[in-house]
Formats: structure tokens, sequence, C-alpha cells
């Protein structure tokens, strides 16, 4: 244990410049994700997910986003566990019917101004269960939505991509004065 | 008790019914009432783990396992006047399942145990959508109207959690009942995901159904999509070429790898040392990001496809995942030589969660669950399904049945897979990678061992070819209820971990 502490002390850390170290997409996204972040927001953004009837595969990516490669929170961005804390909600699947009504109190549950980002192909167009009997399907459809991020999953960098999205054009929507979604 | 309910499990079901045609690999009796009702009585005293129970129109059929004869089946009854007699008694497993199917399909078991509905929240369009005789119009009730057990007791206090949790986890919902600190009663509220896969798969071609069943639990896509179309081939009896097995399985362990080292690193970060999960995470990224490379999606989804796989594995790529494999173990082990020197993480893990033996015996758990209590058989080996049937490997058991058990099970599992992909790399034909899957009627089985334990697939193709029945028993349904006897008499700050090293998925039980 000691002995990785030190290793780990002196390596080089595998976020960014490790095994991804051929990867200059992420680099530069990093670097902008991170500007932004500091400029717009004073280095934070809470987001809290809400998984409204996902395969879990959306989950299992939006999860890799805090692993040491991707890191997340070195932008300020950090996953918060209530949404009374968060700025963004960040919604995953094609809103089950079952789920709905928990979305929308949470929804409710998180102060303005807020964003809502749906995250993956079933949140943005019901996907693969658009017009099944138990979802409403696409994100848009119960609740305003600032922001769409495809695929299926979205990877990683593609959440990262969205993320940076999103801080540009927050740029434009004065905190203070953004639209009451028409949630609930 | 008559005397066929004493012979092994074929010879049984051909006494209480008649065996019938075109069901494949294994054998499926069509019983009347009384060959059902015989069929409650065998169960009684038999101990055939119950494998799934779902119901295609108005027929019910179960799944049922003979482990000394190692014999499978299915036992099928057309339900008259859309009743059955319940299995719930005999066989705990089938209590929610037969919930699901009334819900579901409107039929309804006589002497069930427990009437409340499980996957209609009073929520959809439709009720009972998979109805025969014809869907319903809604019956609306408000998403919290839900009858709990009652719990009664001085000191007893409740604890609502969920459905949305505060991680970035799958929505339940959990209702505890502590006694201070110490829980005297967990009962698990699921259905939150019911996205009405099954519904959707209906009328659909094999090949557009295969991605659905590639999203009944994102985690476990290549097994669920491997269930399915193992299942339509089996129904269709079409032979795929040998290298689409292989390939197949590189993915398959794969997977496996790639969840069990997420959960490892989530189970020790539950229990506050963050440190094992940040490596961890990191080692499951460098097998994602290898998938990605070679299969071009990180999860591998869509990849498996009825008839065979969609992609090749390209031989830069083979000797990249055979660096990968190198590369993975050494610091694995680490991981685990820290797991195994930290008392303060052992003194969270080591009989916190124990699945009690009786328990096990009546649920039969399996993957990790099963196997970190001495059950749990592995599909891959038994029934066998290629090519693991040429790539001996010994399932690892345990029997302390506890958190730190389910963390040495997946331990020990990681280190097989990433051995068995490199044996694989070596041992893998050349050859096609895929064959066309006739359209033809037919009814098939599969069982299929995801990272999480077997998958359950049972396929009716109609005439034209396209999927008139699927029905996919995750392995959750068989470890969920073992949760809430799991956390029994732990305290509260506990049930995160041992959640964490069930990690039962949400949208495979839901559908
Ligand atoms: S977008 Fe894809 S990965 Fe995400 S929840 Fe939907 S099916 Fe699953």
């Amino acid at each position: 244990m000691l002995k990785h502490m030190v290793r780990s002390l002196f390596a080089r850390p595998v976020t960014i410049d490790g095994p991804a170290a051929g990867d200059a997409a992420l680099r530069e996204l990093a670097a902008k994700v991170e500007a932004l972040a500091r400029r717009r927001l004073g280095r934070s953004l809470s987001i809290r997910e809400i998984d409204a009837g996902s395969c879990n595969g959306c989950e299992l990516e939006i999860h890799a986003l805090n692993n040491p490669i991707y890191d997340l929170e070195r932008f300020g961005i950090r996953f918060v566990a209530s949404p009374r804390h968060a700025d963004v909600l960040l919604v995953t699947g094609p809103v089950s019917l079952n789920m709905h009504e928990a979305l929308l109190r949470t929804i409710n549950a998180t102060p303005q101004p807020r964003w809502i980002v749906a995250a993956g192909d079933c949140a943005c167009t019901g996907g693969l269960f658009a017009g099944s009997y138990a979802c409403a399907g696409a994100l848009d459809s119960v609740v305003p939505v600032d922001l769409r991020i495809a695929g299926c999953p979205p990877t990683p960098l593609q959440l990262l991509e969205g993320l940076l999205a999103l801080l540009e054009a927050s740029a434009g929507k004065v905190k203070a004065a953004a639209a009451p979604p028409a949630a609930g | 008790m008559s005397e066929s309910a004493l012979r092994p499990l074929h010879a049984a079901l051909a006494a209480f019914g008649h065996i019938v045609d075109g069901h494949r690999p294994w054998p499926r009796y069509v019983l009347d009432v009384a060959g059902w009702g015989q069929l409650v009585d065998a169960l009684g005293v038999r101990r055939w783990p119950l494998l799934g129970l779902w119901a295609d129109g108005r027929t019910v059929h179960v799944a049922l396992e003979d482990h000394s004869a190692a014999e499978f089946a299915v036992a099928s009854l057309e339900t008259r006047d859309a009743t059955y007699h319940s299995l719930g008694a005999a066989r705990p497993a089938a209590i929610r399942m037969e919930r699901a199917i009334r819900d579901l399909a409107g039929l309804n078991a006589v002497g069930g145990v427990d009437d409340r509905p499980w996957l209609d929240h009073g929520q959809w369009r439709i009720t009972t959508p998979l109805d025969a005789a014809g869907v319903r119009p809604a019956v609306r009730r408000a998403a919290t109207d839900y009858r709990f057990l009652p719990v009664e007791g001085e000191g007893l206090h409740q604890i609502p959690v969920g459905p949305v949790h505060a991680g970035i986890i799958e929505p339940g919902h959990f209702r505890f009942h502590a006694n201070g600190e110490t829980l005297v009663r967990l009962e698990a509220r699921l259905g939150y995901v019911h996205k009405g896969t099954e519904a959707l798969m209906q009328g659909k071609s094999v090949a557009d159904a295969a991605r659905l069943a590639g999203r009944i639990s994102g985690d476990s896509t290549v097994a669920h999509a491997l269930a399915f179309c193992r299942a339509v081939e089996a129904a269709t009896g079409v032979d795929i070429p040998a290298r689409a097995h292989w390939v197949r399985a590189v993915m398959a362990e794969w997977e496996r790898t790639a969840n069990h080292l997420g959960d490892i690193g989530a189970i020790c970060n539950d229990a506050a040392f963050a440190f094992i999960q940040a490596h961890c995470t990191v080692l499951r990224e460098r097998v994602l990001q290898a998938c990605a490379k070679a299969f071009g999606h990180r999860l591998m989804m869509d990849l498996v496809v009825p008839g065979g796989v969609a992609v090749d594995l390209a031989p830069e790529q083979a000797a990249a995942f055979a660096g990968l494999a190198v590369d993975l173990l050494p610091p694995f082990e680490d991981m685990c030589r820290i797991y195994d020197s930290k008392g303060s993480l052992l003194d969270r893990t080591v009989t916190t969660g124990i699945t009690p033996r009786a328990e096990i015996e009546r649920f039969w758990p399996p993957g990790h669950v099963g196997r970190a209590a001495g059950a749990g058989r592995d599909a891959r080996l038994v029934p066998g399904y290629p090519p693991y049937t040429e790539l001996s490997f010994a399932v690892p058991r345990f029997t302390a049945g506890d958190v730190d058990a389910r963390v040495r099970v997946r331990m020990e599992e990681v280190r097989q897979s990433v051995r068995m992909i490199q044996r694989m790399l070596v041992a893998m034909p050349d050859g096609p990678l895929r064959v066309d899957v006739p359209a033809a009627p037919g009814e098939g089985m599969s069982l299929v061992e995801a990272f999480r334990g077997e998958v359950l697939g049972w396929v009716r193709l109609a005439a034209d070819g396209t999927v008139a029945r699927y029905h996919a028993r995750d392995a959750s349904w068989l470890q969920w209820p073992l949760l809430e006897t799991a956390v029994y008499d732990n305290i509260v700050a506990d049930f995160p971990l041992c959640n964490k090293s069930f990690n039962c998925s949400y949208s495979g039980h839901d559908l």
C-alpha cells in the first residue's frame, strides 16, 4: 500500500497524459471545459444524475467521467447527491412512466436557474423504446431540454463535449433570468 | 405423492404431461391442470431449482433444472380461465414472477402468496400489455399507492429510500425497518425502469429484436444479446461458424472483467476505501478503450447478432488484447493484495451481509451471489456452450456468503476471464463470422452466463421468422430477494456495501 502511495506520488498522473496520451481530442476538450467552467461558473457546476428508465449503459459511461482518466472534478464539475444542490440535471432513459413522477419531483426540487440535459439516445428521442406503452419517450416531451447529448451510450468524451457545449450556451443565458421550465 | 414425482425431471414431466416437438435444445412438456397440480406437488419434495416463470399469451411456462440428472426442461400449462396454480409456496422465487405475469399478461396465480402488483405501478398507457385476449385500457392509480409489508414492534422506525438514490445508480425503492441502527427488514419495490421491452420485441425481425435484447441491461449487453441469439439459433436449428463462438466469448469475457473491476472498486469505495476504486476504474477504462478499438463500441453493443457476430477481431487487435491481458493482471493483483492486507476494509466486508443457507437452497441464486455461498452453477460449463466446452476452468466457490466472499468470487473471475482470453486468442479458429438465420418458426431456449449470473432466454418465432414472444430472465430475479435476507441484522450503514456486492440489475429485472 505504502509502496503504491509513494509510486503514485512520483508517477505521472494517468489523467489525460496517461493511457489516453495519444488522445489529443480529450486533452484539447479538457482545456476548453476547464477555462470555460472557471470563467462562467467560478469553478463550480453541480450535476444531479437521474435515471429515468435507462438500460444502465448510460450510467456506466457517466460513472467513467469520474475515473482518474477523465477526472471530471478537476474542472469543478461534480456530481451531487441532492437535486437541491444541483445546477444541472443530467437525465438518461426513455422516461419510463413508472419514473415519470419521481423525475418531475426531482426537477421541481432543483432550484432555478437550472439546466436540463438529455444524455443518450433514449433521453434525446426515446431511442429504441420510442412508442412503448410504458415510456413517455423523448425527455423534451415531458420537460424543456437545454441540451441533448446523443449516443447509445454517449462515450465519456461525448459527455465531456456536451458539458462544454452547455457551458458555452450558458454564457448567453443569464443565470438569474433563466426561463422557468414548465415542469410538473 | 405419485411415484413419477420421484423420477428425474424429464421422466417426471413426461408422466405429468406430454412432450412437444420443436422446442430446442431442451424438451418442453405440455401439462393439463391435473398435470400442473402434480408438478406443484413434486416441487414440494424435489429440489429442482426454478430457472424462470413467464407467460406467452394464455400459456404459463416454467423452466426447471434437475441438478442430479443434469437435466433442463420447460413445463407449460395452457390456462383456460386465465388462472393457474401458484408455484410461490414451493418456490419463493416464483412469487414476484407470478406478480409480473399478472401485471403483463393478466393471468392469475391461484393460491398465490402475494397479490400485490409488481411491475405495473398504475402509470402505463394500457394494462396487461402482453394479454393475448386483448390489452385493456389503463387503470391509473397513484404511483405511491403500494402496500408495503407491515412491521410491528416497539422502537421500530421506517426509512424509505428511493426511487431516486444519492449516487449515479438505477432507480428502485427500498423500505427499511430498523431498530436503532439494526435492520430488521428490507423490502424492495422495483419496476421503475420497466420499458415494455418484451412487448416491443414482439413482431420484430430477429435482427431488430437483438438490438433490444442488448439493451435489457446495458452492463450485460453482450450476455443478453448472446442469450437472445442463442435462443433464436436453437429455435431455427442454425449452426453458427466456429469463429463466431470464439469472438462472442472474447467479448463476453471482457464484459465480465470490466464489470467485476468496476464493482470490486465500488464495493471498496462504499467501505470508504477510494484508493482501490481509483485503480480499478483505470483498469476498467483500459478494457473499455481496448474493446472500442477492437470492436468499435466500448460496451460492445449490437455486435452479437443472430447467426454470428457483426465484426471480426483483426490480428492487430488480437495482439493488443494479448498485451492488455498481460498488463492488466499485475496491477490487479496489487489491488487484491491491498484488499487482503487492510484490516479496516476487511472489517467492513467479512461477516457483513451473509446470505442465509436456507434461502440459498430456496432460491439457488446464480452468479457471485450463489458462488459466494457454495451454490451458483456456471452456465458456461453446465449445460455449457461453445467455446467454453473446449476450455477447462474451475468455478470459484466460497462458503461464507458474505460481502467478502462475493468480492473474492469476483476477483477470481477476473483472473480467470483474463487468462481465458489469453488462451482463446491463441486457440481461435479462422473462418466466417456469420450465417443467415432462416425465416422459420420454432421455439428455443438458452442459458448464458453474464457477469452477475445466468441469463435465461426463451423465444417463440412466428411462421415468418419474426419474434412472437421473447422472455429474458436476468440473474437479478433470483438475487434481489436474497439481498433482502442478507441485510437482516446488519447496520443501516452497511446496506450500500451489501447492495453493491450483489449489484443486481434494475433494468434487467424491470424489463
Ligand atoms: S441511450 Fe442506449 S445506453 Fe443509454 S439508456 Fe438508452 S439504450 Fe441504454
